[in-house]
């Protein structure tokens, strides 16, 4: 009895994801509620600017994992997100929520009109007009210091941090929830039909058309999620700053992202996680990496910049789909032997039955 | 039949992705789990032998050449200090980490300063971007954020008790260049190329306060975000209009950006620098090797670097080529002695000589703190004593409870091939002899009064302070 009633819970589980997803994600914030808890205030500060990262590395991922497009321009994404809630802050002063979506929903607004002329460009001509646009971000925002505050930029900071929690956790518990809800809102997605509308243009556009996708509509629908993503990560970035300008925006920011949402495994939710560990961690390692080969005061930075690309360039040769899909490929692997020595009979004998 | 093969799939993809989840925290925990070093001390980074402070810096990046020998100058200081038993006993250990000038890497390596290296002060951090992103964070922590390099006018903020800057506002600098260009160039056309930022913009306010209106003939300016080539479009422009007099608020590389194409098209104005864009040993290399890249001569490259004959431009500090100041000569015997490979690579040049002065200011505060150091007693000394610092300034430091800047005067410097040449292992490049008094005067609308005080001298050598 109480074997079939299991059995019927994880069924429903099973085939309810938005269940399974919440589930997922509600362990996932106990324990990284308590992890915070345990943390210093660095550490802490750390695991929320990973969160934040992983906001943004989400929305890539499904646009280049699922949807087979390619952007280099997400880090402008994340600084029209910053510069949106900084300024609903600024001027109005209205609900914190309501800046963090305020973030996402003008990011979102771009990238459709980005995504626009995007749906009639694929390779390297898509990867050129996005990277125009990460160009073209900062020096508008330049171009109106009264607006965009200059060099100074402008400054945000989270609401007052509830009870007796201090202001670094209360900011960090912030960027873990809103990467938890992103990363749930991405999972049902990639579920649902839209998911597999995605899947669908990726591997064969003219096939999806014939299955009665709108090939264009889909494409603009995945840069405009992307972009939500990235408007998100980057308004939750900017918290940990306390300030949006554009210096925070470089070229560079655009393609660390593409290059650790590569390595962390494009297509996947999870692997987003390493994706943001490396982000954050990478400077960190590569600066003490460098000291303790005495390298000098100037190595540690191109030696962030040279350890990501040979790292980019084992994953491509070791683990073509990241670290996740490495991780699931031992899994998988480690499992299916684990399986063969447990099987009593002889292996021909198993062979001619099957 | 569905059971069996869900079941070789091995467990549902929720368990794989908790498990994958799981793991991932796990090595996160591990990861971080070097914890923050116990503050049992009443003062952070304060033991009775030690004082522990940090900066953030541009050692890689656009921002790097030059800038980045300042934090190696400091510590040559530091070291000499160390040397001698440290101030009341404690030794000065800096910690100077590399932002490439980006305000993001500036916020999280301010944190970890303060919130895991436990820092006691925020000394000698660069930039007005990068700074102004941490300013908030430091004085809600409570950490004094010590002369900032950058002359923004926005460090002189109520809201931020602890923010100091130190090298005079750019719009001093505007002012006092502009008073200088309006009786020495009366009846000239003028026009002006600036940075499209808070230091271009606050040097022009500067300026606009001096020159009359109706002299100014063309105002140009250039992104610092996307400077890579010559800034040939601006410089016909101010050509264009005529102007006999252009003032540049520029950076070392537009400076040179700027006058090459100039001079390529035989336009030459009576150039007035800002001090920012205007030390001979910094720029005039700069000059040489953008000429070389550009395709011009040898001969062409060798007389690149003469350009700056004639330059008007301003300083806070003795010139470099002053060889028979003390400052300038002690300053030498320092960077000789405890910063070896710094000397063989920059020498006395504008960022070095900035790096050593800017530490004995801070060495300054912390002899007049006394032995209880705290970061309030080091606060009140700076604010209460500030001003009576010896430092190589050539006006007193103007610190005080209500005022957040440290130098407010200049002098002006003509660059000339008949003053003494400014020596570093780089080359002989052109000095510059002072012009007329040292002014004085605010970053407002106050007026620019002649500095009649004395001149300060290194009460004994910088290589023997404790």
């Amino acid at each position: 009895m109480t074997g079939l009633a299991g059995r019927t819970r994880t069924l429903r589980l099973h085939r309810q994801p938005l269940l399974r997803h919440l589930a997922c994600a509600l362990v996932a914030g106990a324990i990284l509620y308590w992890v915070t808890d345990h943390l210093s205030a660095y550490n802490d500060y750390q695991v929320g600017e990973i969160a934040s990262y992983v906001v943004v590395l989400v929305g890539l991922s499904l646009l280049t994992g699922s949807s087979g497009q390619f952007s280099l321009g997400n880090g402008a994404f994340m600084a029209v997100g910053a510069y949106t809630m900084a300024l609903f802050m600024t001027h109005t002063g209205t609900n914190f929520i309501l800046e963090l979506a305020a973030a996402a929903g003008v990011a979102a607004v771009v990238g459709v009109l980005l995504g626009i002329p995007a749906t009639r460009l694929s390779g390297p001509y898509l990867a050129g007009m996005t990277l125009l646009f990460a160009l073209a971000v900062p020096s508008i925002a330049d171009k109106w210091p009264a607006t965009f505050g200059g060099d100074q930029g402008l400054t945000v900071a989270p609401p007052t941090a509830p009870g007796s929690l201090s202001a670094e956790q209360w900011l960090t518990d912030i960027q873990i929830i809103g990467a938890l809800v992103v990363m749930v809102l991405v999972a049902n997605l990639m579920w649902s039909r839209y998911g597999r509308a995605f899947r669908a243009v990726r591997d064969d556009e003219i096939a999806a058309s014939l299955a009665g996708i709108h090939v264009a509509r889909t494409k603009v629908m995945a840069f405009a999620i992307s972009a939500a993503c990235a408007g998100l990560g980057g308004a939750l970035l900017s918290l940990s700053t306390g300030v949006v300008n554009t210096g925070a925006f470089p070229l560079t920011l655009s393609i660390s992202l593409l290059a650790a949402m590569v390595i962390g495994g494009a297509g996947t939710l999870i692997g987003m996680v390493w994706g943001g560990i490396l982000l954050v961690y990478m400077p960190q390692w590569s600066t003490s990496l460098s000291s303790d080969f005495n390298l000098g005061t100037g190595a540690a930075a191109y030696l962030a910049t040279i350890i990501f690309g040979g790292v980019l360039i084992l994953a491509m040769l070791a683990a073509p789909n990241g670290i996740q899909g490495f991780l699931r490929w031992l899994w998988v692997y480690g499992r299916s032997r684990l399986r063969e020595r447990r099987r009593p009979t002889a292996p021909l004998a198993a062979a001619a039955g099957d | 039949m569905p059971q069996p093969t869900r079941r070789r799939r091995g467990a549902a993809p929720w368990v794989r992705a908790l498990a994958a989840g799981a793991t991932g925290l796990t090595l996160c925990v591990t990861m971080l789990s070097s914890s923050a070093p116990a503050g049992a001390e009443s003062t952070p980074g304060v033991t009775s032998n030690s004082i522990n402070i940090g900066a953030t810096v541009p050692l890689t990046g656009p921002a790097a050449p030059g800038y980045s020998e300042i934090a190696p100058a400091m510590n040559a200081l530091f070291a000499a200090v160390n040397a001698h038993g440290g101030i009341n006993g404690r030794k000065i250990h800096y910690t100077y980490l590399d932002d490439g000038y980006n305000p993001a890497n500036t916020a999280t390596l301010t944190r970890k300063l303060v919130l895991q290296n436990n820092v006691f002060a925020d000394v000698g951090s660069l930039g007005t971007p990068t700074q102004s992103a941490v300013q908030s964070f430091l004085n809600t922590q409570k950490v004094p954020q010590l002369f900032i390099e950058s002359g923004c006018n926005c460090w002189n903020n109520s809201k931020y008790p602890l923010s100091l800057g130190w090298q005079p506002p750019y719009t001093v600098d505007g002012k006092i260049l502009g008073a200088y260009i309006k009786a020495n160039f009366a009846g000239k056309k003028i026009g002006y190329l600036y940075q499209a930022d808070e230091f271009g913009q606050d040097v022009v306010k500067g300026l606009d306060m001096e020159i009359p209106q109706s002299s100014v003939v063309s105002r140009q300016s250039y992104d610092v975000a996307t400077l890579a080539g010559p800034l040939s479009n601006q410089m016909s422009a101010l050509k264009a209009a005529g102007a006999q007099v252009v003032v540049l608020a520029t950076i070392p590389a537009a400076t040179a950006l700027a006058m090459l194409p100039a001079a390529v098209a035989t336009y030459f104005p009576q150039y007035v620098i800002d001090a920012v864009g205007a030390d001979p040993p910094t720029v005039g290399p700069l000059l040489e090797s953008f000429a070389q890249k550009g395709g011009a001569s040898a001969a062409q490259v060798s007389a690149a670097a003469g350009l700056l004959n004639g330059v008007i431009t301003n300083t806070y500090l003795p010139p470099e080529n002053a060889t028979s100041n003390p400052w300038i000569q002690d300053t030498q015997k320092l960077l000789q002695q405890y910063a070896p490979s710094l000397w063989a690579k920059s020498g006395l040049d504008g960022n070095t000589e900035y790096g050593v002065a800017l530490a004995y200011t801070f060495v300054q505060a912390l002899q007049k703190a006394g032995k209880n150091l705290t970061r309030q007693s080091l606060m009140n000394a700076i604010n209460s004593e500030g001003k009576s610092f010896v430092t190589p300034g050539l006006v007193p430091l103007s610190y005080s409870s209500s005022n957040h800047f440290g130098y407010e005067g200049d002098q002006i410097v003509k660059l000339s091939t008949s003053a003494p040449p400014a020596v570093t292992p780089t080359g002989s490049w052109i000095g510059g002899t002072t012009v007329g008094p040292v002014y004085a005067t605010s970053a407002g609308s106050g007026p620019i009064k002649k500095y009649t005080g004395p001149t300060s001298t290194p009460p004994k050598g910088l290589t023997k302070i404790s």
